[in-house]
């Protein structure tokens, strides 16, 4: 029996220490935001917060995860009540077919929680883990630029 | 902009009361021909609902891949029923509910859902109008259909739900309609109803289905298709933890467990002994295709093409390259009653549902399809074979929804690709113009969908395969491999050669833009190595032999957005235009970028990309724009970096480590895009129509920034430069 | 600024106080080169020998132009920075001469008579054959020109000073073949010793950062990393014969051995570019300096984890690498089984902190294998953990101050 602490609530789950969290996440936790890519950690598609680092779920044992805090896209925010990140992401329109989008959103709010003052170039590289397919890259950039601008930071 | 949504939009099921459905697929007899899928699917009611709580459902055939087609088709159903927006539910494809409009594919959805659902909603505003003129014993002329009701000049007022039920919407479509102008969200870029969705976590993918009971399966699959098994040992997999079935059917083997991490351990366990046995063309695979076999047709000739011997003579090459869909693909499927139930982002519920039913020995009407989303699929992905993956399972465990999630490996190894293509173009010029042309273009078939079951991977693995059709050339004018190969522009003499190779060494399949996507990367590759023979700027030669107004006037706003005429050459850098009309048919799209080429590594960065299109009426321009880009990027991509690999035993291109696709250090600097808007006039498909223009226009910036041509795809760091250190 | 630093420039200054030393005279300046006096045999031959010198490297800014400098190497003394070496005449060595050139890779002198720091390898440089050196100028000389001034460089030592460590340290000279060993051993030792310059990360250095070449290719270390010993005291599980160091100079990847990473991938990825014999000569020479190691291997069956350290060690293992890890590289998305892997069998944790952290991942075009970086999603105690019970699979004794290397490198990515 694991305890996890995930968007602000603790879970008792009953999954072996070495089950990746992302499947907790799926399955024990009916969260949708973190999706399977690749269980490689080279697509980005799974990444939650842990301790304000974004992070591959898809290759992170729960062992490793008791005691600190993960958040996902759930945490930011709901569609009555969507946060910054969501509220960028929908007015820039910023997907496709939007598998790729929630472990984008993560990774951003990870960086612009640490660094409000993040410009393109810093987006661009902190974006490099992850992958779509699409081809939104260019919407997904404006829309963590706006974030940024509605966190109070951005150029 | 937001538009506030209180109703979430998910599909297993349920959905506003209809008065009634028929299933009628029958052609109209006699008259005129019924617009887009109308002419399939004739009854109004299979397409419009009215519901007393005054929703509007509307029925499509076609599925939602993340183009923004759920949006847009319900911004067409709002106008003409003169209903607002947020109060239009849609369905898609749902074997037991939409119409059949086969496949969500080549650029079509708009033409012929888009097309049946403006007319079939105009008919039933005519029809409601109708039924409130005989009650209120007016003119019908003298009413009006306003925000879901229809209106008399003195204030009176029906809600469409109240005369619903005395409407007979049971009734077959007419040819003609009576179109409503007004254009109160067509022609805006209305937000997606399914983004918010799928920024805040909610259920939005086949991938999010979670049903009672559900367990979860994993497939060990051969290293490629076409292999088959010598030797496994299942007990490896089937002591383990919450293993719940091993399944075998001749190569077919498969896991069920309780838990999905379960399945995943178990399922390894098991790959790790088995054996296959499969061949694989040799990797030098232009010669070998060319050696195959081929059946020749000529798509085009005027006057044959008369080519001296100063003809300008150039081939072209591209690889195996595939749809990489970022989520792997994912089925659902439940058998309960003598009746199954497959969850699929399939992109055809009619076709998979006919071949699941047969492969199962099923009778078709104990099958049910539903779509639901996947990740982006850009053609015949792993969608279907997951399908039928579910249907086997769910026979294996009958009344269990089973769930099958494909790994990163199998997709990427399984997947039927866009196929390894030759072309060759040769032209004469004649005091600057092209006198004669001659294109010749080498493929594999472009389809190999089910429809029947030898199309699922995975009925050619059981103990009693089902052997995959003899695959067929697709016709023009839309055309698979020869798919744009005629160029729209005007050539005295030209000849264009379809020639068609059945024999397939690799899997092959649709992926978006077909044959398109190479034969616009050669012909407008060629474009330019004959404007530069006729020392014409690129943009002016194409303007000189094109007739076509509206292709004109594509060429010249993306040549003016990307200021072509005041460009500035700096070193390193180069700029690069091209322009097709997809299918000859549908979208138009030019295309102007920039790039730098370092010399060194041979790495290029992209700058500036400014495109143009032209879709006919423009339901949405952002979600146009937004195909564009993405489109854009996809096509970059492509031709930047991707191509197949495999050695003797298998495929090795089996993860993102060894496909590398375009990451965001490479993405253009910037991308704009114009969409020119025609009121009025046909909706043309545009999902596909940058994905050659934007390969063309990249490979011509090359040129123009090295002077080396370059004509075989993918454009890779070290091929750059092993092109820059050739002297040529 | 760091202790160390501070007590090596003092150690290097504090030896240099009392002695005098005489700068060199400016040479005159004579015709800047042109590319079109150059043949295009010649520069191609000075592509292949800049590959083996893996000159790019230091020459490049992150993100920046090829050849046009920028590059910072952290050193002992300070940072340096790899100068602009396109043919650029304000920025780059456009004005040099052929003169100039030799004289900078042979004796470290600039054509103003300052004095090189010996971050740039001159003294291996200064073995290379006239033709060599003529062959590599007329390479540089048809790059394309950058204008990119130099950043500045911070550095404890004044560069005047510098004389005074070549006068004990440096050695001009050209190569003297072994006459007793045959002709690709002598190709090897050449390039080994001039354009490769391995024993430049490979061996150790004093505190005054001189190798110490009474331990020859013993290991050393770079950018934070350790270079392992390439001579008998090679700690790697599987010895190395040519053929395999050939294919994995040559490619980065072979057999029972880990793949390349960290400051090695660039080497590997230039030698791409030089000639298959010069590579297979670089491989035997290597090959017979490890004449003698015993590449015994880390114990059959490792004993199972003791003690509440080693028990988390092993569950973050089973967790986080042993469904890759345990399977082998000939399993669907196995890797190389760990006892295999020569970071759990080096003095320092240092490379396989790295790894795991970091990953060994492609560059964005490259087709390769790729490891995931497990930087966040493991804590720093928990990579401790990991990288202890980690070296236990080596066989070897257990390293000490896990846990402030991790910390250590954890820092430094900040």
């Amino acid at each position: 029996m694991i305890e996890l602490d995930v968007n602000g609530r603790r879970h008792r789950v009953e999954a072996p220490g070495d089950t990746p969290l992302l499947y907790v996440l799926r399955n024990d936790l009916q969260l949708n935001g973190a999706k399977f890519g690749c269980g490689l950690g080279q697509c980005g598609a799974c990444t939650v917060m842990v301790d304000g680092q974004a992070i591959f779920s898809c290759i992170t044992p729960i062992g490793a995860i008791e005691g600190r805090r993960v958040r996902t896209v759930e945490g930011l925010g709901t569609v009555e009540k969507p946060g910054p990140m969501q509220r960028a992401f929908i007015e820039e329109q910023a997907a496709q077919c939007g598998y790729c989008i929630p472990g984008m959103m993560m990774r951003a709010q990870a960086l612009l929680e640490a660094k409000p003052g993040a410009g393109d170039a810093d987006v661009r590289k902190a974006l490099a883990p992850h992958l779509c397919r699409c081809g939104t890259h260019m919407r997904i950039l404006k829309a963590v630029g706006r974030a940024a601008k509605m966190m109070g930071g951005g150029k | 902009m937001s538009v506030a949504f209180s109703r979430r939009r998910f599909l297993a099921g349920g959905g506003a009361i209809v008065l009634g459905f028929s299933l009628n697929p029958r052609v109209s007899a006699q008259g005129a021909r019924l617009p887009g899928s109308l002419e399939r699917n004739p009854m109004l009611d299979s397409w419009i609902g009215v519901g007393g709580d005054g929703t509007i459902t509307i029925f499509t055939g076609k599925a939602e891949l993340g183009q923004g087609i759920r949006t847009a088709l319900m911004q067409v159903a709002a106008d003409q029923l003169a209903v607002p927006f947020e109060r239009i539910a849609l369905v898609t494809a749902d074997t037991a509910r939409t119409p059949d409009e086969g496949y969500t594919a080549g650029s079509n959805s708009m033409k012929d859902s888009g097309t049946a659902i403006l007319n079939a909603a105009a008919q039933a505003r005519e029809l409601l109008v109708a039924e409130a003129a005989k009650r209120w014993n007016v003119a019908a002329t003298s009413l009006t259909a306003r925000d879901g009701a229809v209106v008399a000049p003195d204030g009176r007022r029906l809600e469409f739900r109240e005369i619903a039920p005395s409407v007979p919407l049971r009734s077959r479509a007419s040819a003609e309609s009576k179109r409503a102008t007004a254009r109160n969200v067509v022609g805006k870029s209305i937000p997606r109803v399914d983004i918010p969705a799928k920024v805040t976590g909610g259920a939005a993918y086949v991938h999010d289905l979670r049903l009672p009971g559900m367990v979860h399966a994993r497939v060990v699959r051969p290293p490629q298709h076409g292999a088959k098994l010598t030797a496994i040992d299942t007990s490896a997999g089937e002591r383990m933890p919450g293993v719940l079935r091993v399944v075998r059917d001749g190569s077919y083997v498969a896991v069920i467990a309780t838990q999905e991490f379960q399945a995943v351990r178990a399922a390894r366990a098991i790959s790790d002994t088995a054996k296959w046995e499969g061949r694989l063309p040799p990797v030098d695979v232009y010669p070998h295709l060319l050696g195959l076999a081929s059946q020749d047709t000529v798509i085009h000739d005027r006057d044959g093409a008369n080519l001296g011997a100063a003809a300008i003579d150039a081939v072209y090459r591209r690889p195996y390259q595939m749809h990489g869909s970022i989520g792997p693909s994912c089925a659902v499927g439940l058998l309960e009653g003598g009746k199954l139930t497959v969850w699929s982002h399939t992109q055809g519920v009619y076709p998979l549902r006919g071949a699941i039913a047969e492969m199962l020995g099923m009778e078709k009407e104990s099958v049910r399809v539903i779509h639901m989303e996947g990740a982006g699929c850009y053609g015949h992905n792993g969608a279907d074979d997951a399908g039928a993956d579910a249907g086997l399972l769910a026979r294996a465990m009958p009344g269990r929804p089973v769930r099958v999630q494909w790994m990163r490996e199998e997709e990427h190894s399984w997947e039927p690709y866009g196929p390894a293509m030759v072309t060759r173009a040769r032209a004469a010029l004649d005091n600057g113009r092209i006198a004669g042309w001659e294109f010749d273009v080498w493929s594999n078939t472009h389809s190999t969908r089910p429809g029947k079951a030898g199309e699922l991977g995975p009925a050619s693995l059981l103990a009693k395969p089902f052997p995959p059709s003899a695959p067929r050339p697709l016709p023009q004018p839309e055309g698979g491999g020869d798919r744009n190969a005629i160029p729209l522009y005007s050539i005295p003499r030209a000849k264009v050669t379809h020639r068609f190779i059945p024999e397939m060494p690799l899997r092959v399949s649709a992926l978006r833009a077909l044959g398109a996507y190479m034969n616009v990367f050669s012909i407008e590759s060629f474009m330019d190595e004959l404007a530069a023979a006729a020392r014409a700027d690129p943009v002016e030669f194409r303007l000189r032999h094109l007739e076509d107004a509206r292709g004109t006037e594509v060429i010249r706003a993306a040549a003016r957005r990307f200021g072509w005429s005041e460009y500035a050459r700096t070193p390193g850098k180069g700029r690069g235009f091209a322009f097709a009309r997809y299918k000859n048919l549908a979208a138009y799209c030019a295309i102007a970028m920039e790039v730098e080429v370092m010399r060194e590594s041979g790495e290029i960065r992209v700058g500036r990309v400014a495109a143009a299109v032209d879709s006919g009426e423009a339901v949405n321009p952002d979600g146009i724009r937004n195909q564009i880009e993405g489109g854009v990027v996809q096509s970059l991509s492509w031709t930047m970096l991707e191509e197949v690999t495999w050695d003797a035993r298998r495929i090795t291109s089996r993860d993102w480590g060894r496909y590398p696709i375009l990451r965001f250090a490479h993405v253009p600097a910037s991308i704009d895009v114009d969409v020119i808007d025609r009121p009025g006039q046909p909706f043309l498909g545009t999902g596909e129509a940058a994905q050659g223009p934007a390969a063309a226009a990249f490979a011509n910036a090359v040129a123009d920034a090295t002077g080396k041509r370059i004509r075989q795809i993918p454009f890779d760091p070290p091929r750059v430069r092993a092109a820059l250190l050739e002297n040529r | 600024m760091d202790q160390t630093l501070r007590n090596h420039a003092a150690a290097l200054s504090a030896s240099l106080l009392l002695l005098s030393c005489g700068a060199p005279e400016p040479l005159g300046s004579t015709a800047p080169a042109t590319p079109a006096r150059f043949d295009a045999a010649q520069v191609a031959h000075g592509a292949r020998l800049a590959a083996v010198g893996n000159c790019i490297t230091c020459h490049t800014a992150p993100g920046g132009k090829p050849y046009a400098g920028g590059y910072p190497l952290h050193t002992p003394f300070g940072t340096v920075h790899g100068t602009n070496i396109t043919p650029d005449a304000e920025t780059g060595i456009g004005r040099w001469s052929l003169a100039d050139f030799d004289r900078a890779m042979r004796e470290g002198i600039d054509p103003r008579g300052r004095h090189y720091y010996p971050a740039f390898p001159y003294d291996y440089f200064t073995r290379l054959t006239d033709a060599d050196i003529a062959a590599l100028y007329a390479f540089v000389m048809t790059r394309e020109a950058v204008r990119a001034p130099e950043p500045d460089n911070h550095m404890l030592v004044p560069r005047v000073a510098v004389g005074i460590w070549k006068s004990k340290y440096f050695h001009p000279g050209r190569f003297a073949p072994d006459t007793s060993r045959d002709a690709r051993w002598n190709r090897g030792a050449y390039l080994a010793e001039s354009l490769a310059h391995c024993s430049a990360c490979h061996t150790p250095r004093n505190k005054l950062g001189a190798e110490e070449r009474d331990r020859y290719m013993a290991g050393g270390e770079v950018g934070g990393w350790h270079a392992p010993a390439l001579n008998r005291e090679s700690p790697s599980p599987r010895p190395w014969d040519a053929r395999k160091l050939t294919i994995y100079l040559w490619t980065g990847l072979v057999d029972d051995h880990a793949i390349t990473a960290g400051p090695m991938a660039p080497v590997v990825r230039n030698l791409a570019h030089a000639t298959r014999d010069d590579v297979e000569a670089l491989a035997s020479y290597v090959a017979a300096l490890m004449q003698g190691a015993t590449g015994a291997g880390p114990p059959a069956t490792p004993a199972p984890p003791r003690g509440e350290q080693l028990t988390r060690g092993a569950a973050i293992y089973a967790g986080a690498c042993g469904d890759c890890h345990d399977r082998g590289r000939a399993a669907e998305g196995g890797a190389l089984r760990l006892p295999l892997a020569i970071a759990l069998s080096l003095p320092t944790p240092a490379n396989l902190i790295h790894i795991v952290r970091d990953g060994i991942v492609p560059l964005e075009h490259e087709a390769q294998p790729w490891m995931p970086a497990y930087k966040g999603a493991l804590t720093a105690g928990q990579t401790t953990d990991l990288v202890v019970y980690l070296r236990t699979l080596s066989g070897k004794p257990p390293w000490s101050e896990v846990e402030r290397e991790v910390k250590r490198i954890e820092g430094e990515a900040r």
